[in-house]
């Protein structure tokens, strides 16, 4: 386990010595969640409907922002193979480096949805409900996201490819993770699409480090 | 106690080597030696199986490989810069240790970098240092990781003179202690002794 912190330690560690590439995701969270208030004006309504919506699709494409560096500079300067040779097995260190990449991709958008959901005119609660959503769907997001981009590894053009074939696969969290907001702000109960995404989290965080390692090994070779 | 039998390689339709075997004992290195494009360093990822052979089996105290515990005494060094440019010589060594799950202390990491003529590079950014200097960060890690086996390809690149002997030290010190090396290289090495693999 000891190798699994050190990882998350790194990742971070090499994430705070070039900050911007971290903010670039938070911005563009930010900044897409704040244009559609603007743009379509005071109509407290509608707003509140599109609300979960725009806050969802805004956290899947800045999540995807942050992927293609996942791996890509472990590749290029050959610390992944040195990864892959380690005696710690390669999974718990990709699982290592997803955890990094959630706390700094993910994480930060679940502390920011409460504050850029008053521009959508959503209360309290519905605030509550968006940030726990998240808080349950963008780890959901980092794990389905590490295997698009071990699988895009050194492909040319991988960033487009990398959307093709990620965002299909985001459908589902998007689906409950903004249906639960919507359920809630309907008055119905959000157990049920907070339980899937919590039962698609534990598949994923099963399934995804293994699936992650096997495309890894297949990159490297 | 490494046993190699039988490796084939070919990149698309070109057979780049067939049937090659060698097999190494305690304190023995093996230089392999071949023109540029002769497979060198695709036998050296085949050997530490990072890609996959075409036919034949290496073999580690016995037990085919890969294995965790042949992981546990290798160690390889590419044609790659292997360090975070980011990062300094001190935590790039002790940030790789402990991915290894190798305990590694300040003082352990300095002597190393130290040895290695680090000696006042320690704290600043690898970014900043010379292509010989960055291999020198990558060769420290032939002290601060216990390892049976040393698979270096291409090591003596862009190293100094002084580099080069130091190197040709280091790995006299790991063979008389019972190791063994891989290794290649264009130039005629500064160690004594070895096997000669020409592909």
């Amino acid at each position: 386990m000891n190798a699994f912190f050190a990882t998350v330690r790194r990742d971070l560690l090499l994430a705070m010595r070039r900050k911007s590439e971290v903010l670039t995701a938070v911005f563009f969270f930010v900044i897409v969640t704040s244009l559609f208030p603007l743009g379509i004006g005071p109509e407290p309504v509608l707003l509140k409907k599109i609300a979960p919506g725009i806050l969802w699709v805004a956290a899947l494409l800045a999540t995807l922002l942050g992927l293609p560096r996942l791996f890509a500079a472990d590749h290029v300067d050959g610390t992944l193979e040195q990864m892959a040779l380690s005696p710690s097995p390669l999974g718990l260190l990709v699982a290592g480096k997803i955890l990094a990449h959630w706390l700094l991709c993910g994480l930060p958008l679940v502390l920011l949805a409460p504050l850029l959901g008053l521009q959508f005119d959503l209360d309290a609660s519905a605030l509550g409900i968006l940030t726990l959503a998240l808080l349950l769907g963008t780890p959901l997001l980092s794990l389905i996201g590490a295997i698009g981009a071990a699988l895009t590894l050194g492909v040319r053009g991988g960033g487009v490819l990398l959307a093709l074939l990620v965002l299909p696969l985001y459908i589902p969290a998007l689906i409950f993770g903004a249906g639960a907001v919507e359920a809630h702000i309907a008055g119905l109960d959000v157990g049920g699409h907070l339980s899937l995404l919590a039962a698609m989290l534990v598949l994923a965080a099963f399934f995804a480090p293994w699936a992650t390692t096997a495309a890894l090994r297949i990159a490297l070779e | 106690m490494l046993n190699v039998s039988g490796l084939a390689c070919s990149r698309g339709e070109r057979r780049l080597f067939a049937d090659v075997g060698f097999s190494l004992a305690a304190g023995e290195w093996l230089h392999v030696q071949g023109e540029n494009g002769s497979g060198k360093t695709s036998l050296m990822r085949l050997l530490v199986g990072l890609s996959p052979a075409d036919a034949g089996e290496v073999f580690w105290r016995n037990e085919p490989t890969p294995s965790v515990e042949f992981r546990r005494d290798l160690i390889y060094l590419g044609h790659h810069a292997a360090v975070k440019e980011d990062l300094t010589p001190l935590e790039n060594l002790r940030l790789a240790a402990a991915l290894d799950g190798v305990a590694l202390d300040e003082r352990g990491a300095l002597a190393a970098l130290i040895r290695l003529g680090l000696r006042g590079r320690e704290e600043l950014p690898v970014r900043v240092l010379s292509a010989g200097q960055k291999r020198r960060v990558l060769l420290a890690r032939l002290l601060t990781r216990p390892a049976v086996l040393w698979v270096l390809d291409e090591a003596f690149n862009a190293l100094d003179v002084a580099a080069v002997k130091l190197l040709g030290e280091l790995i006299a010190e790991h063979l008389s202690a019972g190791g063994m090396a891989v290794l290649t290289s264009h130039q005629p090495l500064p160690v004594p002794g070895g096997k000669v693999l020409v592909l």
